[in-house]
Formats: C-alpha cells, structure tokens, sequence
C-alpha cells in the first residue's frame, strides 16, 4: 500500500460564506522511498495539497469531499490530534522561505533536538545537522538563526524534518527563495539523503525542469486539476497535455533537450555604437553595518559595462552582487562614488536631479514587483501618461489617443484604460508598466527583473512583449536578472557580476556555450533540466 | 555595548531634561501674568497690596528675577531634589510629595502589575481560544474596557461593592480593602490597552512561517503558543511598558480623586484647581521622569532578551501612545 | 465587437466592487449601529429639541431626584431638571472641543509627520526627538500643565488634549509617508520625470490617508474620554453650562441614593466611545 493515498480530494477555502474550490478530485499517490513532484503554477492548488496531508490548511481551509490516506490513517476530517501523530514523524515539512522559517529567539539546536524529543528519541541534534550539510555543526547549533546564511537556514530547517524520522518529507518550493547555487547544492544534497535513508519526497514546485531532474514521478497540475501524471522522461519526450507542453518550451534548457540554447547569437557580428556607457563605476556605502562588521560597504568596484543600441545586455548575478545598484546608477537614482556614466553621449554622474531630468526621456525603468509598480489609486490610463504629464507634453486628448497607442503596443485592449491596478493580473500590470515606460519614447529601458515575480508561462509572454518591441521600435534594454534561462531567452551580450565586480562579460552564445571563469560555469550548471538528455 | 549604554543613558537625561523645560514653559510663560496668578494662588490681591508688599511678594517667589534667571534657579534647585514652596500651602513641594509618594506608588505598582497579569492572560487566551466565538468575544472585549471613562468605571464599583454589596469602603485609603477598587479601576483601562497591542503582536507572530515549522514538528497548539508564539509576540510589546506605567500615574489623578486618597495624584487635581505652579510642575517632572527610566530600562534590556539585536531605539506604536 | 462589450463588463466590476464593500458593512450589524448611534449624538447636540421636550435649565423642585422611567428617560436631578436634556444639551461643548482638539491635532500632527517622512534628515532627527518630548511627560498631565496655564474653560481643556495627541498623528503620519516613499510606484513616477511637488500631492499623501484617517477616529474617542476626565476633574466649562463630565461628577454626589445621576451619562459617552472605536476598528479592517 502507498504511504499517501489521496482519492477525489476536494480542498477548498472558505471566504465571504462561500467556499472557493483549490483542490477539485485529486488522485495522488506517494511510494514508499518514491520521489514525486507536483508542478503548477500559483493558484494551482499544490501547496493546498501539500497542506492536507501534513494536516496544516489554514484556519479557513476545508476538506469538502474524497479521502486522504496517510500511512493508512485517514486525515480527511481528522481531528488535531491525529493530525498531530502524523507530523513530524511521518511526514516532515521542509517550508518554502528559510529566511523566516526558524523561530528567530531560539537556538538552532534546540530546534532541532526539540523536534527529537517529540518523538521520544535520545539522538543528538547535532547528528542531524550534520547530516544535513551543515558544516561545523557544534557552532551552529549555538547560533541563532539571524547569524545564518540562507542556505545553512535550509540545512537547518532539513535537519528539523529529518529528526522527526519521518517516512515522508514534504518540500514545498524548498529552495526558490535562495540563491541559484545555493539551491543546486541543496537539492543535490537533499536528494541523495532521501534515496540513502529511503524516505519518501513530495516536491512542490513551479519549476518544471526542477521537477524533472528530481523526481520518479511528475504530477502537473492546473486551476486546482491534475492535468497530466507520468515519469520525467515520458512526459518531457511525449507530453499528452496542452499545458504541460507550454511548460517544456518555456523551460529553456527543457524545450532543448538538456543544453542552454540563447535565442540571438551575436557572435562575429559587428557592435552597434553604445547608447549606455558605464566605465569604471564604483559605489561604496557610507552606512555602518554592524552585521557586516565593516564600514564602507563596497557595492560596486569599477563596473564597466556597455549596452549597445538597438540591442539587450543583461546584467546576470546572484543577490548582493550589485547589478541592482549598477541599474540605479545607470538610471540616475542613486551617485555613484567614482567612474563615468554616458548615456546617449551625456556625462550624467555629478549631474543634479534637474540637469538630469531631460535625459529621462531617453532611458526608462520598469520595476522588478507588479504589484507595486502602479499607484493602487491611478486608473491605467492616469498610470500611463503621468511621464507625459510630468513633461507637459500634448493636452487631455492628445495623452489619452497616446494612452490607447501604447496598450495596444503592449497588447491589451483599450477598454483597460478606466481600470484600477487591483482588477489586472500580474502579467497586465507588468505590461502597463511597460507602456508607461514607453510614453515618452525612450532609446534605452531599465528592466529590474521585470518577469521574476510572474508564473513561468506569462513571464514567456512578457519576454516575448520585450523581444517584439525591440525589434519594432528599436529599443535598447538593460536587463537585470539572478535567471540565467530569462537572460538565454532576451539578450545578445552579459555581464556576470559577483561581489561587485564584473567577472565574464561578451555575448550570451559565446559566455553560455563557452564560459572562462569556474563562477559563471557553476551558474550555468544550476541551471535545472539536465535530464531533458535523457529523453 | 559601553557605548550604546552610555549614549542611551544620556539621551534619556536630555529628554527629561526637555520635558522639564517645555513644562516650565508652559506653566511659566503661557498665564498672561505669572504674578497674578501666583499671588492669587497664594491669596493675595494684585490690587489691594502697597508697593512694599508688593515687591516683598515678588521677591519671594523669585519674580523680581528674569525669567531666564528664574528658569535656571528653578532647574538648579529641582536637581537637588527641591521644587520650591507650595503656593497654597506653603509648606516645600518635595515635603508635599514625600508624604504621599508612598500610596501612590503602592496604587500604582499594584495597578501595573494587574494590568500586566490581567492583559497578558487575556492576550494569550484570545489568541488561543479555537471556538470561534468565544475567540472574537475575548479580542473585543479590550476595546470595551478602553471605552469607559475611568471615572465611570470607578464610580459604578463603588456603587456596586460598597453602597449595593458594602463589602468594600468607598472612600478613603486605610488597609488593603481600599485599594482594590481603585486598582481595579486602573487596571481596566491599562490591561485593555496592553491586551491590545499584545494580540496583535500574536496575530503577527502566529502568521510567521516559523510557527508553521513548529506546527509540522507535530508540536501541540499550547506548546507552539508557549514555546514560539509567547517570546516572539511580547518582545515587541515591551515598548509599550513605559506608556502602561505613564497611563498608572496618570489615572491616579483621577482614581484618587474619585476614592479620596490623599496621594500624589489627589494633590496635582487642586494643585491644578488652585493654580499651585510649583506643585504641578513638580508632579509633571516625576512623572516624566518615571516614564523616562521605564523606556530606558526597557531599552537597556531589550538587546538582553532578543539575540538578533544588539542596539535598539523605543519603538512607541502610535496607537497606544494617543491614549491619555 | 469585444471592445463594445468590454466597458460594461468593466462598469459593472465597478460597480460590483463598491458593492461589495457596502454589502460587507451591510453584512457587520455592529458597526451600522455604531455609526447610527455617533450620528444621532451629533444631530442631537445640534437639534436637541428633535429628541427632548424639555428644557435643560427649567427646575421642577416637585419633580427632584426622579428614577428614569418614560417621561425622564434618565431620571432628573437635585433641581428636578431633566437629565437626558441635560446630557443632550451638553452634546455641542463636548463635540465642538473634540473637533477643535482634533483639528489642532491633525494639523499640527499632519505637518510634523508629513515634513519629517517627506524630508528626512536632519529635519525629521531634529522633529522627531520633539515628538519624543511630548511622548514622555504624560497625556493627561500634560494637558494639566496646559489647563493651570491657560485657566478652566472649554477651549483650554480642547488646545490640551489636541497637543497631547499630537506626537501619535505624527508618528503614524510620518511612518505612513516614509512607507509609501520607497514603493515602486514613486520611483516610477520619479523615474518619469515627476516634480518632488508632484510626487507627494498625487502619490505620497492619497496613499497614505487611510491609517491616518482610521486614528482620527480612533483618537476623536480619546479626545471625547480626556476632555470627560477633564470636565469631570473640574476644570471644564463653568456652570450651568454642563459638559458630560462635569454632569457625572455632580451626580457622585448623590451616588447613593441616586446611581443614574453619575453612571447613566457616563453610558451615554462610554457607548459613543465604543462606536468610534469600533468605526475605527472596521475601517482598518476593510483597507488592510
């Protein structure tokens, strides 16, 4: 019999008195020591899944029809107490955010030896950490969780699971949250534990390539259904489901068979003239901090970079490697120390914000989070022209004519005009802000992760936005990234930043397929989808 | 750390020493002639003196002087413990006080620490409680007890214990059954305002992730409300202590006028009544002072108790400061 | 075709969103009833006669000390005069000191806040350690202070309590400008060209109206309590003009013998207390 048994689960949340289905006759199955994946985007209902079994739905969530069977105890209506017989030691949870996931006013051992008490065992916590990656697992054990890196909080966190002994863990987006190195080791190091000690592992996760690196099992869910069930190599080589082959070509390395494809090759082309220069651009934080234990925070150490016109150059790193912070000084928002930054043949470092102001026509910004990006009170049409009110460029009919223009070029209908932020989608805001961008002309656009808060497929839309509009208006972009597959999808050239400092830059097809230093290779290794060789 | 302490120590000096001057302003420069209401005070007439008396009243509270030297004489003095001479009494302020601090404090220390008692256990039920109703009942009823106006409560006890039940006197400060009213009373008001931010704080605090880990520990409820929520939601409540003490000291103007308690409080309500300068100037100062060293031990501690932070400012949330 | 049809589907989302919220104010019978309950106090101070036949200062000496029943809705007084008029016609002192504490509150509060989020700096170091000031002497003694300076009276008590609401308006003010300051959508705008001016009369100050809009209610019920306790310590308007606290202190007196003169208008203004209260409470609820 199989460790979880799920039969035509109903999950729903209730709101307002009414129950809003998340989970619509679910079939589910886990083995023994069996590696599955749920794969959806948000709203799918696979972390609600995730929740049921362990017995952890929110206040409001309710099992409204079928059964769930975990190691042959019935949870579906289960009261808390037999709930709480299962977690911890049956099935252990590894949360999504590690961050925020260790309770901050208690040490690091005790967390983990409390959870071998609970299940009466003698063990010691720090066998535990140590089996999960934790190096120096003495120290750790001392420490509280704010003097943690990320990665060591997951570790951590795996080893709070792990001394539960459970006969099945559940991952929910375990590593998203981290740095993408840091996410390949853990993963690696998480899977050979389970195949090693035979346990169980439900991944959740919005990444179908993650899914198909890890797992014997992939289940793709959709709005709350499974859409598609089977092993990695027959659904990535012969998918049944329209959704499911969306998600294979949105996957870079997935829709390839294993490798890293760039779309544009620049390579033996000759280099348009640059509409943005940054030479040698350095920036230190005047601000003590006490953490760091340093003052004069280097963000940046001269950073020369280059956007040529008509073309996209990404900036790609992990986080606190400064490509934020070069962006922000490339747009004019923040000084830097030293260095030169010309854009389109203007020196604007040392400018004052009203000698800048002009240039603000030629280089524009859109904003990393679509939620935050537009004013919650300005309708998309007050969102839209505001740069051209600011400019006192055209009258009322002249902005509004424009307005439609440019939803149009960004592909949404003009009825959207009168609407507010709340009533758009992720990926319509996004497309407001870029036709806000865009109002005022500009040669050059500032894109700060612009897809990473989006679902995989819209982000694919949204790139695909940028890549038209490129070649329609000729728009150069600046695009910053911690995604290597974003950046393969949308640039010809990139640099790749580490610790303030720009450590491979050239074409994507040449740095991608041929990188020089052991960093940018181990970016590109983490890269998931490898096992898209195989099928 | 030295350093923190040190520099914490002195702002809080620097901020008394604030509160003292805005007081001495307020009291000393506002009256459109400080003369007239100190002699008054004093029960002399402006008009009925010679010239003589009148420079002899003047010299005696120091009005001949400028208000600088007035101030400075004034500050000087209060450092060393001595707030001048009642005008209505004539007797030494800090005599006045001395002789009352004593049941004041006693109200006041027994207040807080119902207040504390009493709020953190409401705090800690309503949070717990998983029936719905009774859940929403206990996370009201703070705002209940902060609507009623002190005075009403104080004077619905006594109608209740002592003049329907007699079991309690109304008035006066003899023996320990006259203080549970007038606590009581304080209480109210205090533990609502505490219960308050405290459920809020654990609100917060059981949304975070961490509680969620815990949960999949397969921790019960009253251990993941013991073991995690408890710390994680009061640390950042402990910033509201210094305003619990002030709002102690404050009600006792009004309880014990109410009870007829000859304390510190009673005297501020006819110093106030009688325009008696110096006394009130006096309380104000004590009780700032009071406030003061509460928010500086609070700060002192804070680091002490939460490991992630090693210096920290008072962080006053506006709400609950707004409440007289 | 579908952008014919698109602006009424959009009109009735409208539509459906306002009501949506109606209907969920609709649906909390308490806060309809809070706000019922603060209307008529406030139409009653200004048209008494709506509610009362009585006359506020007429004494029937036959008609002394009367338990409230149907003709004295509270009872009367010493002097035979009818309570419930009484607490009605003490409505407008109470309500028009609240609105003046509450005025100077919010535009001093409201300055402070604004210039210190807005500029920073030495600035708001410079204002927020005034703030801090104000925060340690106590409320009530503060106003005390004011009171003993400025003499008894309505007005007095009013410039009191609004100066010791100042510091929280502020703080919250200040926080709410300092948050909104740093979203997206004001870099946006920046990043567009807007003017600072622009910036914050069309972003910074609608966006962050709502908490400080919540604690203007909130602290109207504070304000009424600190201007009862005031009245009721004797420092408010002379008489016979009554104010509700200096009603319920005269009543203390007959305490004994008779309960509803103290504690029947201190319901009166504990209820109006809670409505505001619980206004305050739902509103911040539906804009979270």
């Amino acid at each position: 019999m199989s460790l979880v048994d799920i039969k035509g689960l109903d999950v729903g949340y209730l709101r307002h008195r009414t129950i809003t289905p998340a989970v619509i006759g679910l079939d589910l199955t886990v083995g023994a020591s069996e590696v599955v994946a749920i794969v959806g985007e948000s709203g799918s209902g696979k972390t609600t899944t995730a929740n049921a079994i362990i017995g952890l739905l929110p206040a409001n969530g309710r099992i409204t029809a079928g059964s769930a069977i975990v190691d042959g105890i019935e949870t579906a209506g289960a009261r808390e107490r037999t709930l709480r017989r299962l977690r911890g030691s049956v099935v252990g949870l590894i949360p999504q955010d590690p961050m925020v996931g260790l309770n901050p006013t208690k040490r690091i051992g005790a967390q983990v030896a409390e959870a071998i008490k609970l299940r009466g065992g003698t063990d010691d916590a720090l066998d535990f950490l140590s089996e999960a990656g934790v190096p120096d697992p003495q120290l750790r054990a001392r420490q509280y969780p704010h003097e943690l890196s990320g990665g060591l909080r997951q570790r951590a966190l795996i080893a709070i699971a792990l001394a539960g002994k459970p006969k099945l863990l559940i991952a929910d987006e375990p590593t998203s949250a981290l740095d993408v190195t840091v996410q390949k080791r853990i993963l690696d190091h998480l899977s050979g534990l389970v195949r090693e000690q035979g346990i169980s592992l439900l991944i959740i996760t919005h990444d179908l390539a993650v899914a198909a690196d890890r797992a014997d099992r992939v289940v793709v869910m959709q709005g709350g259904r499974k859409v598609e069930e089977g092993d990695p190599a027959t659904i990535l080589s012969s998918p049944r489901d329209q959704y499911t082959r969306k998600l294979i070509a949105a996957a870079p390395r997935l829709a390839h068979s294993g490798r890293v494809v760039p779309r544009f090759d620049v390579r033996g082309e000759d280099v348009p003239d640059a509409v943005l220069t940054l030479t040698d651009v350095s920036k230190t934080f005047s601000v003590s901090d006490t953490r760091r234990g340093r003052r004069g925070f280097n963000a940046l150490d001269k950073v020369s970079v280059q956007v040529p016109r008509g073309r996209t150059h990404a900036l790609v790193g992990e986080s606190g490697c400064g490509k934020t912070t070069t962006l922000r000084i490339a747009l004019g928002l923040e000084s830097a120390t030293s260095g030169s930054v010309v854009l389109d043949g203007t020196e604007i470092s040392g400018l004052s914000w009203n000698q800048v102001r002009p240039l603000r026509r030629k280089a524009q910004l859109v904003h990393q989070d679509p939620f935050a990006t537009l004013d919650p009170r300005f309708t998309i049409e007050q969102s839209i022209v505001e740069p051209l009110v600011s400019f006192r460029i055209g009258d009322r009919r002249s902005r509004k004519a424009r307005a439609r223009e440019l939803l149009d070029q960004v592909a949404l209908p003009a009825s959207y005009l009168d609407r507010l932020p709340r009533e758009l989608s992720g990926g319509q805001r996004q497309r407001v802000a870029i036709a806000r961008a865009l109002a005022l002309e500009p040669d050059l656009l500032m894109l700060d992760e612009p897809v990473s808060a989006l679902d995989v497929l819209v982000q694919e839309q949204i790139l695909q936005l940028l890549a038209d509009l490129q070649k329609n208006l000729g728009l150069s972009y600046l695009f910053v990234s911690h995604d290597l597959s974003v950046v393969a999808e949308i640039s010809h050239t990139v640099s790749v930043m580490s610790e303030g400092r720009v450590v491979e830059e050239g074409p994507v097809a040449e740095v991608f397929t041929n990188p020089r230093s052991e960093y940018t290779r181990e970016l590109i290794d983490a890269i998931p989808g490898r096992r898209a060789d195989a099928a | 750390m030295t350093r923190y302490v040190v520099g914490r120590v002195l702002q809080a000096v620097v901020v008394l020493w604030a509160a003292y001057t805005l007081t001495f302003a307020i009291l000393y420069l506002l009256p459109s002639d400080p003369m007239e209401l100190q002699l008054a005070a004093a029960g002399l007439q402006l008009d009925s003196l010679t010239p003589e008396q009148l420079a002899a009243g003047k010299a005696q509270f120091g009005l001949d002087q400028s208000i600088a030297a007035q101030y400075w004489h004034h500050l000087w003095a209060a450092l060393h413990g001595d707030f001048g001479i009642s005008l209505t009494q004539q007797t030494p302020v800090t005599d006045l006080i001395g002789q009352r601090i004593g049941k004041t404090l006693l109200l006041s220390v027994s207040a807080a620490t119902v207040a504390l008692l009493a709020g953190s256990a409401l705090a800690y039920l309503a949070t717990f409680a998983r029936w719905n109703p009774l859940r929403t009942f206990l996370t009201r009823l703070p705002a209940l007890g902060a609507s009623f106006p002190q005075f009403f409560i104080a004077l619905f006890l006594i109608q209740f214990f002592s003049f329907q039940l007699g079991w309690l006197p109304a008035t006066g400060s003899e023996g320990p059954s006259s203080l549970v009213m007038p606590v009581l009373t304080i209480s109210v008001l205090n533990s609502s305002i505490l219960a308050q931010v405290l459920i809020k704080s654990f609100d917060e605090t059981l949304s975070q992730p961490y509680i969620t880990t815990a949960r999949a520990k397969g921790l019960s409820r009253s251990a993941v409300h013991l073991r995690h929520a408890f710390r994680n939601a009061v640390l950042p409540a402990m910033t509201i202590l210094g305003v619990i003490v002030g709002l102690t000291v404050t009600s006792s103007i009004v309880v014990e006028t109410v009870f007829t308690r000859e304390g510190v409080g009673k005297l501020a309500q006819e110093a106030v009544l009688s325009q008696d300068v110096p006394v009130v100037l006096a309380v104000v100062t004590i009780a700032a002072a009071l406030f003061v060293t509460v928010n500086l031990i609070v700060d002192l501690l804070y680091p002490l108790l939460d490991p992630r932070i090693s210096h920290t400012r008072t962080r006053i949330d506006p709400e609950v400061v707004t409440a007289v | 075709m579908t952008a014919a049809v698109l602006p009424d589907v959009l009109v009735t989302s409208r539509r459906a969103g306002l009501f949506t919220t109606a209907h969920q104010l609709i649906r909390k019978p308490a806060f309809l009833i809070a706000v019922v309950y603060v209307l008529f106090v406030i139409v009653s101070a200004f048209a008494p006669t709506l509610f009362t036949s009585w006359e506020p200062y007429d004494t029937y000496p036959e008609q002394a000390m009367l338990p409230p029943g149907a003709d004295h809705l509270f009872g009367t007084d010493v002097y035979g005069r009818d309570l419930w008029t009484r607490v009605l016609y003490g409505s407008p002192l109470t309500i028009k000191a609240t609105l003046l504490a509450l005025t100077i509150a919010a535009i001093a509060g409201l300055t402070i806040g604004i210039v210190s989020g807005f500029f920073g700096g030495r600035l708001d170091a410079i204002l927020m350690r005034i703030v801090d000031v104000l925060l340690a002497i106590p409320g009530l003694l503060l106003a005390l202070s004011i009171v003993t300076a400025l003499g008894y009276g309505t007005l007095p008590v009013a410039v009191a309590v609004g100066i010791g609401i100042v510091p929280g308006f502020a703080r919250t003010t200040r926080a709410e400008v300092l948050r909104v300051k740093t979203l997206p959508y004001v870099e946006a705008a920046r990043a567009g060209g807007a003017s600072w001016t622009r910036v914050l009369l069309r972003h910074i100050l609608p966006n962050s109206w709502g908490p400080v809009a919540v604690l203007t209610v909130l602290d109207a019920g504070v304000a009424i309590l600190a201007i009862a306790s005031l009245s009721f310590l004797g420092f408010g308007a002379a008489p016979p003009a009554a104010e509700w606290g200096t009603l319920i202190s005269d009543g203390r007196n007959y305490l004994v013998t008779s309960w509803w003169l103290s504690l029947l208008p201190g319901l009166f203004v504990a209820i109006l207390v809670l409505s505001l209260n619980h206004i305050s409470k739902t509103l911040q609820e539906l804009t979270r």
